[in-house]
């Protein structure tokens, strides 16, 4: 211990002191502080473009599950789209086959119609001919038979042959 | 295993032989001659443990080494420092060369009327009347004092270097930040030794609150201790944190920031210790209050110790060089004094760091203890007494 005191030197303490004081106010001046905010500064930096990108990595996914979404609801519009259009398609072709078969019934029952109208007429007519044809005949008979029975007979064969050929 | 027990037998021999040095330097005290007084060349046992004594204290001129010269003269290579002193004419100043090496008071310079003299590396004024120093039989000067020493010795030529380099190596580093956010060159390997006193020793002691304030101090006293450290371990031969006042004066320092900085629950557990009866308040403030002291006491003691330790062992270990030259022949001594010095200075390297990471660790929990806030108005158990919590526990180690 004695030695120790006796190796003490208060001046050697004093220049120290004066040493230490002096490079701490320098240190802390010139490099600590510049060096700490500049630190502070990068690690918070760090912390924030760690932060944006978790949040850029959030939102992307947001973004993600949007467009899915988005997707999703475009896929099921399109689904019933086609089935509205698949409906209406059928709608349409059943009208159609109704409405075709309506006309075409309606055209045959007027064809049906013409035809009974025209078969009326073409009966009446072959009537009024074969009344025509019988007094005719009746006629020629008459005509034939007013001079040779067998030649009379004879006409009234050719004549139904006629007809017949008619 | 085979190298284990190499490696003890080595050991053994060596403790054997430190011992037998031991003895023989101790036989050998009467005839004891003060070679390095002489400035003579160092080579019997007496002569090397006043060499290594002579080293562990500080110096007034910066020696490199000595060497005989032709003609059989000694020659020392080094350059002076000035010395300046505060005698009882007021302040001295001249170089240290005008005691021409000499430690032992033979040489007295004279200035302004007052007369001079060095020994074992302290300044002495002789009395006005005295012309040559007189010694007791405790090697003491009779007839001369101490002076106010302010040299610029070589441990502050030491200081002032290891403060410029810090200056020039962080203000380098300061100023990279400007440039870009990422250190180059050197600096690289400074960025993450700031980050480690910052993240490593003053966040976990100091606490995420108040650390920013101390930063400062704690990285100026971490590299200044720890480049010192260093710089004793290079052939230049520095001991500045082997310096008694010098870890005083880190010590004290440490001392003013914790007791500056302190808190009101601080000087509340030193005075009136809550939580106990009273009684116990009265009997428990003497014992903090020689704990306020005690706390940077161990901080100079420790510093001081390892330094010295590790000087004086490296240089032991060099000096068996000449010890051990009359058992082992030249060859085999320098031989086991080079491995043996070699390794422990890796271990010095090593408590380089050490001491300065334990000096900026301790300072840092003395003063995280010093500014700690206690919201908690300490648990209690159901008998009604105090559970320790983490920090009280901590303090009790120290």
């Amino acid at each position: 211990m004695e030695t120790l005191l006796n190796d003490f030197s208060p001046g050697l303490f004093v220049m120290q002191a004066v040493i230490l004081l002096i490079l701490i106010f320098l240190m802390i001046k010139f490099a600590w502080k510049p060096i700490l905010n500049s630190l502070n500064e990068r690690e918070t930096g760090i912390a924030d473009a760690l932060a944006a990108a978790e949040n850029a990595k959030k939102e992307m996914q947001n973004i993600t599950a949007d467009s899915e979404r988005l997707l999703q609801e475009a896929r099921t519009e399109r689904e019933t789209m086609i089935k509205e259009a698949r409906d209406i398609k059928e709608k349409m072709l059943a009208d159609a086959k109704d409405q075709a078969q309506a006309e075409g019934d309606k055209i045959l029952k007027q064809a049906q119609e013409a035809i009974e109208s025209e078969k009326k007429v073409a009966l009446a007519d072959i009537k009024n001919q074969v009344a025509s044809l019988s007094v005719e005949i009746a006629e020629k008979v008459i005509q034939e038979q007013l001079s040779n029975k067998d030649k009379q007979l004879q006409l009234v064969e050719n004549m139904l042959g006629d007809i017949k050929l008619n | 295993m085979n190298i284990a027990s190499k490696y003890l037998s080595r050991v053994a021999l060596l403790i054997i032989l430190l011992n037998s040095f031991q003895g023989f330097s101790i036989s050998d005290k009467e005839k004891q001659e003060h070679s390095i007084e002489k400035g003579e060349e160092i080579n019997t046992k007496d002569g090397i443990n006043d060499y290594i004594a002579h080293h562990l204290k500080d110096s007034h001129d910066f020696h490199l080494f000595s060497y005989n010269n032709d003609a059989g003269e000694r020659q020392h290579i080094g350059f002076p420092l000035p010395v300046i002193v505060w005698t009882s004419n007021g302040l001295v100043t001249f170089m240290s060369s005008q005691f021409h090496h000499d430690d032992a008071g033979h040489v007295i310079v004279e200035r302004n009327g007052t007369k001079l003299t060095k020994i074992h590396s302290k300044i002495y004024e002789l009395d006005a009347s005295a012309s040559h120093v007189n010694f007791d039989e405790h090697h003491h000067p009779t007839n001369a004092h101490k002076v106010l020493d302010f040299s610029i010795t070589k441990s502050v030529v030491g200081m002032l270097l290891v403060g410029l380099l810090m200056i020039l190596a962080f203000g380098a580093l300061a100023r990279g930040y400007k440039k870009s956010s990422i250190p180059t060159g050197f600096s690289r390997v400074l960025e993450p030794l700031v980050i480690y006193v910052r993240d490593e020793i003053a966040r976990p002691n100091i606490g995420e609150k108040h650390y920013r304030k101390f930063m400062g101090f704690l990285l100026t006293v971490f590299f200044f201790i720890w480049i010192l450290n260093l710089l004793g371990l290079t052939p230049l031969g520095f001991n500045v944190t082997g310096q008694i006042a010098v870890t005083v004066c880190l010590a004290i320092f440490t001392f003013f920031v914790v007791t500056f900085s302190g808190n009101k629950d601080y000087w509340k557990h030193i005075f009136w210790m809550p939580g106990v009866p009273v009684p116990m308040k009265i009997i428990l403030m003497p014992i903090e209050i020689l704990g306020m002291l005690t706390k940077p006491f161990s901080l100079l003691i420790r510093l001081f110790a390892n330094m010295t330790a590790g000087h004086f062992v490296v240089m032991s270990l060099i000096a068996l060089m000449i010890t051990l030259k009359e058992s082992f022949g030249p060859v085999g001594s320098t031989g086991l004094s080079l491995v043996l010095a070699l390794f422990i200075s890796l271990i010095e390297i090593l408590v380089a760091f050490l001491q300065a990471f334990i000096f900026t660790m301790l300072s840092s929990l003395f003063i995280g203890m010093a500014v700690a806030e206690h919201d908690h108005d300490h648990e209690h158990d159901s008998h009604g007494h105090e559970i320790e919590d983490a920090e009280d526990v901590r303090g009790d180690f120290i």
